[in-house]
């Protein structure tokens, strides 16, 4: 019983935290000088006093900023974010929700990237440490761990793309022919447009992650119940894997949760870097345009998709943590 | 003198030290070792690919890419620096409040850290230097704003452990005013983990910023920077392969070399890290 009062817990703090979230997001755009419709009006010559009142006016600009934030909080609960500045004027959530799935795709791939790549890694640095395959792994780590991840992105375009012309560099999917392929074709040409921005946008996580997850496996390899279970002449794959393992992938959830923004973060720069259609890239765009509800829509979601991530993450806990699970918490 | 020599000692955080000291060097004299005007255009020289006289070649205006790296490395650091200067006073002072007095104030403080948290930086950059010219400045404050929580994190748990020791006692009953507990007596305590988290963090915020001048959102041309040389480097991607490898090499270097000193200094500082 104690883990559904752990979730309804966690559930019970998301409303203050997504408050929280809406209040920083429309401080943030209220705060910074400038008006959003000043690109608009400032560049157009025939732009009277009047004309420019009666823009603020339609955009909801001239009331109080209690009134504004209550209009736009209203609206979001509805998924009604306003419309788009841009000639379009099509409505923000539309524009979100179509590109959404993309940028989801994407980032839950790398993510299996990493946790594939990085546990195994991680796992075997900690068992063999001190070796020659630990120090490799360390010296890549930290080099992951510092390059920029648009620089790997340009260097990896360079060389599999343009040099040895295996992968495409840009786009979802090719443009010539797609429509006359068949489903499985359309699936092949989706994965070798994808094997770039997944594999790179992975690169910093995966250093991460497999360096926590050697850290953890150390500290889980000197436990006394390690040594207990050695001293029973349990084989050793059987202590490593079944033993040390378990225990060890605890906080790498939380971790998983932490790095959610981070990866959604990338997104904008992979996004711009492909050409990839997804929410980084209408963020981008936005903020080149001063798409001021676009943008203020974006962050929103993005954040609230992380807030999600994270609740997962604490239930993934709960779920694989007998203590929390028993409700032997000891903190918190 | 003593942390001197502990670093030294370790290879990687020797490297390290090493580094951000050559790096610092290079920055301050960069008029007197680069050997073009970064800004000079030669349009008889342009995208020349390294050679004797250009060393890493130059650029689409004739420009020498090594000049023009070596005074991004001035950009790179004093960004990397101030940034941090002021995550770290605005999460030291917010963690020391939060840990301190605990109660509602620690409840609000912590709350607004979580908040932050599910931001990805790089969005809640965006949205302001949106609607701000993106000069440098812009960039330093927007990137210290929006990374202090980690440090907040860091210096509360300090600060709630050592809140309840005999020293702070002693300080209060000797009448000493709160502000004097907090930054006096407790905050030097706490120093250690703060300044670890300071250095990792001017790698991170060099990162950021390369990212944001890439993006073309950071640090404007002509001046130059790592991250808008990248920018060249994507535009000219088919033929000029030193355009985007270099700049790239440099913030790699750079952010290793203050990852490598940061966890060579938490090592000798933090006892409780130290490993086997």
């Amino acid at each position: 019983m104690e883990i559904i009062t752990f979730i309804a817990k966690k559930l019970l703090w998301l409303i203050p935290t997504f408050f929280g979230i809406t209040v920083i997001s429309f401080t943030v755009m209220h705060l910074a000088p400038g008006e959003p419709m000043a690109l608009q009006a400032n560049f157009n010559p025939k732009m009277t006093p009047e004309m420019r009142e009666r823009l603020r006016r339609a955009y909801g600009l001239d009331k109080p900023l209690y009134v504004q934030y209550a209009r736009w909080l209203k609206g979001l609960v509805t998924f009604d974010l306003g419309r788009s500045f841009s000639p379009d004027r099509r409505p923000v959530w539309d524009k979100i929700k179509e590109r959404l799935p993309v940028t989801l795709l994407i980032n839950c791939l790398s993510m299996l990237l990493i946790i594939v790549v990085s546990v195994p890694l991680g796992v075997a640095a900690a068992v063999r440490h001190n070796s020659p395959f630990d120090h490799i792994t360390t010296v890549l780590v930290y080099l992951g761990y510092a390059a920029p991840s648009f620089w790997l992105a340009l260097l990896a375009m360079i060389l599999f793309g343009i040099k040895l012309e295996w992968l495409p560099i840009s786009g979802l999917h090719s443009l010539m022919g797609y429509s006359s392929m068949s489903t499985m074709e359309k699936v092949m040409d989706w994965a070798r447009h994808l094997v770039l921005p997944v594999t790179v946008s992975a690169v910093g996580g995966l250093a991460g992650l497999s360096r926590y997850m050697k850290s953890s496996m150390l500290e889980v390899l000197r436990q006394d119940y390690i040594l207990t279970a050695r001293a029973k002449g349990l084989p050793e794959n059987r202590v490593i894997y079944k033993h040390a393992l378990r225990n060890a992938l605890l906080p790498l959830i939380t971790i998983l949760g932490l790095s959610v923004p981070g990866l959604i973060g990338g997104s904008v720069i992979f996004e711009s870097l492909f050409a990839i259609p997804g929410v980084g890239q209408l963020m981008w765009s936005s903020v080149m345009a001063r798409d001021y509800p676009v943008l203020m829509g974006n962050l929103v979601i993005v954040a609230v998709l992380t807030l999600l991530g994270n609740l997962l993450a604490d239930i993934g806990y709960a779920l694989a943590d007998p203590r929390v699970r028993k409700g032997i918490e000891g903190e918190q | 003198m003593k942390l001197l020599k502990e670093l030294m000692k370790n290879p990687m955080s020797c490297t390290g030290l090493l580094f951000v000291v050559a790096l610092a060097l290079i920055a301050i004299f960069a008029k007197e070792l680069s050997p073009y005007d970064p800004q000079a255009i030669d349009t008889y020289h342009i995208l020349e690919a390294p050679s004797q006289s250009h060393l890493l070649g130059t650029d689409a205006l004739g420009r020498d890419v090594l000049s023009r790296l070596i005074y991004g490395a001035r950009i790179s650091l004093l960004v990397g620096i101030v940034a941090v200067g002021i995550a770290t006073a605005i999460g030291t002072v917010l963690g020391a409040i939060a840990g301190f007095y605990g109660g509602v104030v620690d409840m609000v403080i912590m709350r607004l850290v979580d908040v932050m948290l599910c931001f990805p930086t790089i969005f809640l950059i965006m949205a302001v230097i949106a609607f701000l010219e993106p000069s440098i400045w812009n960039i330093m404050a927007v990137i210290g704003l929006t990374s202090w929580m980690g440090v907040a994190r860091l210096v509360r748990a300090e600060f709630l452990s050592l809140r309840s020791r005999d020293f702070v006692l002693a300080a209060k009953v000797i009448g000493a005013s709160d502000w004097r507990i907090l930054f006096g007596h407790i905050l030097p305590n706490a120093i250690a983990p703060v300044i670890v988290a300071a250095t990792l963090g001017v790698g991170s915020a060099i990162l950021t910023e390369s990212a944001l001048s890439f993006l073309g959102i950071g640090v404007q041309p002509p001046t130059p920077s790592w991250g808008n040389m990248l920018t060249a480097g994507k535009d000219n991607i088919e033929i000029a392969w030193w355009l985007s490898v270099f700049p790239g090499l440099a913030i790699l270097i750079t952010v290793l070399a203050y990852n490598l000193l940061g966890e060579g200094l938490r090592e000798v500082l933090d006892p409780r890290t130290k490993r086997s």
